[in-house]
């Protein structure tokens, strides 16, 4: 991972799915190294806040400028259940162009050995780290993580911590809509209301 | 391109049965015919070719719901939206693959439905040739459909409904290229030429189509 200037940037940002308004209004700034942790109770628009930094979703208004290369985690795992674990973070390991990585991210994870198996065959737990492995091994600079620790065990859940503060001292940038403590204790917490 | 293809071919052969019930559906509506309209062999020989083509299109239809919607439900196409590649990549890496899993072995497949329906042997060779220009075209409208409906309930038979007025072209190239005399060449060309516009469009309408299924 390469320094350089840049930050991820939004201002005056609001979403509307489906014709309503989620929430509007939303100014964010995260610089290199930095964290950023997305409250609010359910419904506010964590998951949409998030889809929108991936670019899964356009903005009603307001701006948005993300120069990094973005690694994005959502609900849904995206494992192929007929496939092996090694298959499908080796073909998402491809797509990034990271290489090997994935190796070092299945044992990041502990997830050796478990790579042959077909991934119907994994706990949801297993799953949620296989999920988190393949944002390892994207390589990408900002992650973008919707409810990370669903799933996980304590022993994940520092694993996952290290992971953080690991990616964040190599340059990385975090945004995470959680409620679990992941080691990001002096992360900016920007905190959404349901727009009324 | 190439790593979405093999991908989604390798999960396609990975169950038997999301590549064998098409041809077997193919042959069932092949073999329901002689006894709907009864076994004489003249009548069979000559409404054979006509059949085989709508066997054929009903049995590209059938994996249509299993071309999308699974990557939507599970998250695949966030994944692969967030990585930017395009959704016109992704909708082509998709027909390619929907054809090779459909398209050959259903060619393999015309003999045996061409014996249970008494299709003269000279009318064997045109047939294959015209499926064969053919059924990239039922490929390619089977892929917009699917990406259509994508996360609509009821999938399946809305993008039916959506394939079948436009595979009319496609069926009537189709058949008049069975027929004999110097009609036929102009039936392949125009089968050829529009199963090209079908192939070379449907990228960029599933894409569009995908795109927007994901807001």
């Amino acid at each position: 991972m390469t320094e350089g200037a840049g930050h991820l940037e939004a201002t005056d940002l609001a979403c509307a799915r489906g014709g309503r308004l989620i929430f509007d209004g939303v100014a964010l700034r995260v610089a290199r190294g930095g964290a950023l942790l997305v409250q609010g109770p359910n419904g506010a628009g964590k998951s949409s806040l998030l889809r929108l930094l991936a670019g899964l979703l356009r903005p009603a208004a307001g701006t948005l400028g993300n120069p990094f290369r973005t690694a994005y985690l959502g609900h849904d795992n995206a494992l192929k259940s007929d496939r092996s674990l090694a298959q499908e973070l080796r073909f998402w390991g491809r797509l990034d162009g990271a290489g090997d990585r994935w190796l070092s991210a299945l044992d990041r994870f502990d997830l050796a050995p478990l790579a042959a198996l077909p991934t119907r065959l994994l706990s949801s737990g297993q799953k949620r780290r296989a999920a988190l492995a393949r944002t390892w091994a994207s390589g990408a600079e900002l992650w973008l993580l919707d409810e990370p620790s669903v799933g996980l065990d304590a022993a994940s859940l520092d694993r996952l911590a290290a992971a953080c503060a690991e990616h964040r001292a190599a340059g990385g940038l975090i945004v995470a809509a959680t409620h679990v403590p992941l080691g990001l204790d002096d992360a900016a917490v920007l905190q959404l209301a349901p727009a009324a | 391109m190439i790593a979405l293809v093999g991908r989604e071919l390798a999960l396609r052969f990975g169950r038997w049965g999301g590549v064998v019930l098409p041809l077997l559906f193919f042959l069932l509506v092949a073999s329901l015919f002689p006894f709907a309209v009864g076994p004489e062999p003249r009548l069979l020989a000559r409404i054979a070719g006509g059949i085989m083509w709508v066997a054929a299109l009903l049995a590209a239809l059938m994996p249509i719901d299993t071309l999308f919607e699974p990557d939507r439900a599970d998250g695949t196409l966030d994944q692969l939206a967030a990585r930017h590649v395009p959704f016109e990549i992704v909708a082509t890496a998709r027909m390619i693959s929907h054809w090779l899993a459909f398209g050959p072995l259903l060619l393999l497949t015309v003999p045996v439905a061409a014996a249970l329906l008494a299709l003269p042997a000279a009318a064997m060779l045109p047939l294959i040739v015209g499926l064969a220009v053919g059924t990239p075209a039922l490929a390619a409208l089977g892929t917009v459909a699917a990406a259509l409906t994508t996360g609509l309930r009821g999938a399946g038979a809305l993008a039916g409904l959506l394939v079948l007025p436009l595979a009319l072209p496609v069926l009537i190239f189709g058949a008049g290229a069975m027929g004999d005399g110097p009609a036929v060449a102009g039936a392949l060309k125009l089968l050829g030429a529009s199963s090209l516009f079908l192939v070379a469009l449907s990228p960029f309408a599933a894409g569009a189509a995908l795109r927007a299924s994901l807001e």
